[in-house]
């Protein structure tokens, strides 16, 4: 009961300091819409919103997908290899000194105002954690795991396997529940440097047009995907490490 | 307290399945030790005779679990070597199972893939594989417990499923670092019981600070102290183990092994051992 019930408490506490906010603030729906005035707007232009918010929401799919495998089988590499550690693991680390935010507008550039170029910038922001995380892990594998592997006669891949991958995976768990986090950003940050579609695209314009209450929307309508897709990861992350589901809560 | 040992039955699954690979004399000889450049031992030498069950008694940080480290081929030679011949001439590498004081079960494994681990980590379960782990597991009375996880077993429930590991693997040569310490006396003299039926005609070295375990269990009882660490002539307690730990011949020799211990160890007598 009070898993459905604390969300709900804190989403109502959320809605009336946004109401109360709306009264101090002078009640000027063209500044700041009052929470029934963005739901009007929402179903009003539901249409608009919809088409919108499923372009955004695929390129934040595909971008969580292709960033957690690429992340993943980057970690596995790392872990594996010993020239790719010492070569790629400063590269990985140096690369993070570049605020992604700044290669947007090159993205756009290379990668047109599609989706791809979304999608690449959520790879780009979700790659980072996903690997540090999952490579945290593949690492400190306990080490009294892998002597007995080593008395049992295991193989390096057979250790990997049974051993190292599953320690590793509430390290991951973490990772995803991050780039979960994240994702969203990377693709409205993409919409907003250049696009012809997506809540960012929508929001952008709204904005210069002075609808407020379309902006609201959208971002209303982002931050519930965005609430979901984490609540998702996070029951699915639980699921994946069921030994460890007190310590994730 | 006192159980008694179940001769191995052709009948009994576990018994047929896991045969104990009998009688594999192990010497140990010119055993180094250094730490931090001062040699903690030097020259030791231990023998451990077919099916018998070879108990090493010391305080903490005399270097017995290294000992053990050695023979399992855990040391990579740049802190401790030594000169291990075994008495088939071939070498001792990959015949041993070892098990830690620490049950280090992995904790997303059911019961029963903890105990074929190594099994499945060499790619070679079989449903006769999982069968004798089922018998074992019963054996121990874990029988109804196969498909939990670890967190839900007792410390000593989970000790007896990294027993039965170790029997799966079934080695020539047993070790055992410290196996009962982290459990409750009660639960560790049980333990001990049922270890010294399910080890009975193996080759087992124990390693432990607990002279009472020590007695209980061992054909031959060594005490390693001192620094650099020697190896006392061996304590052949009467009897064959487990023993009763209320027998007064042992508990004798447990103040004796204690006076050792604690005496000696530090070279000058300690007050506490020789009190009446």
């Amino acid at each position: 009961m009070t898993r459905l019930l604390r969300p709900a408490i804190t989403l109502a506490g959320l809605l009336a300091l946004w109401q109360i906010a709306y009264h101090i603030a002078g009640e000027r729906p063209y500044l700041l819409p009052s929470p029934l005035d963005t739901l009007t707007t929402a179903i009003d232009r539901a249409d608009r919103l919809a088409h919108h918010a499923l372009i955004t929401f695929g390129e934040i799919l595909l971008g969580f997908g292709f960033g957690v495998a690429l992340g993943m089988l980057s970690a596995l590499a790392l872990v594996l290899w010993a020239p790719a550690r010492r070569w790629l693991l400063p590269i990985l680390v140096i690369s993070q000194a570049v605020p992604v935010f700044a290669l947007a507008p090159l993205l756009v550039l290379w990668l047109g105002y599609g989706l791809s170029s979304k999608v690449v910038m959520a790879v780009l922001i979700i790659y980072f954690p996903v690997t540090t995380a999952f490579l945290d892990g593949l690492r400190r594998t306990d080490p009294a795991w892998l002597d007995m592997a080593r008395v049992m006669n295991a193989g390096r891949w057979a250790t990997l396997w049974h051993i190292r991958l599953p320690a590793a995976l509430p390290a991951l768990a973490s990772g995803l529940r991050v780039a979960a986090a994240v994702a969203p950003i990377g693709a409205v940050v993409g919409e907003w440097v250049g696009s012809s579609a997506g809540l960012g695209f929508l929001m952008l314009h709204a904005n210069a047009r002075m609808q407020v209450d379309v902006v609201f929307a959208a971002l209303a309508l982002l931050a519930a995907f965005a609430v979901g897709l984490y609540t998702l990861v996070t029951a699915l992350t639980r699921r994946m490490v069921p030994w460890q589901a007190e310590s994730n809560a | 307290m006192t159980v008694i040992p179940h001769p191995p039955r052709a009948d009994r699954p576990a018994d047929r399945l896991v045969t104990p690979a009998h009688g594999l004399g192990v010497r140990l000889a010119d055993a180094r030790l250094t730490y931090g450049g001062l040699p903690l031992f030097d020259g030791l030498a231990l023998d451990l005779p077919a099916g018998r069950v070879t108990a090493l008694l010391g305080p903490s940080g005399v270097g017995k679990s290294t000992l053990l480290r050695l023979l399992a081929g855990l040391e990579d030679g740049t802190h401790a070597q030594a000169t291990i011949t075994t008495d088939d001439g071939h070498p001792l590498a990959g015949r041993v199972a070892h098990l830690a004081q620490r049950d280090s079960l992995l904790p997303w494994a059911t019961v029963l893939d903890n105990a074929t681990l190594g099994a499945r980590l060499r790619g070679t379960r079989t449903p006769a594989t999982r069968t004798a782990a089922r018998a074992l597991l019963e054996r121990v009375g874990l029988g109804d417990r196969l498909a939990d996880r670890p967190d839900a077993l007792s410390g000593g429930m989970r000790q007896r499923v990294a027993l039965v590991r170790a029997l799966m693997e079934n080695r020539p040569l047993i070790l055992m670092d410290e196996p009962f310490s982290a459990l409750d006396a009660l639960t560790r003299l049980r333990l001990q019981d049922l270890t010294a039926r399910l080890l009975a005609g193996r080759t087992v070295l124990l390693v432990t600070h607990d002279p009472l375990e020590a007695l209980r269990l061992g054909h031959r009882v060594h005490v390693l102290h001192g620094r650099p660490a020697t190896l006392d002539a061996p304590l052949e307690p009467p009897g064959p183990p487990p023993r009763d730990p209320a027998d007064p011949a042992l508990l004798a020799l447990q103040a004796d092994l204690l006076r050792r211990l604690t005496g000696e160890a530090h070279g000058v007598p300690c007050p506490e051992a020789v009190a009446p």
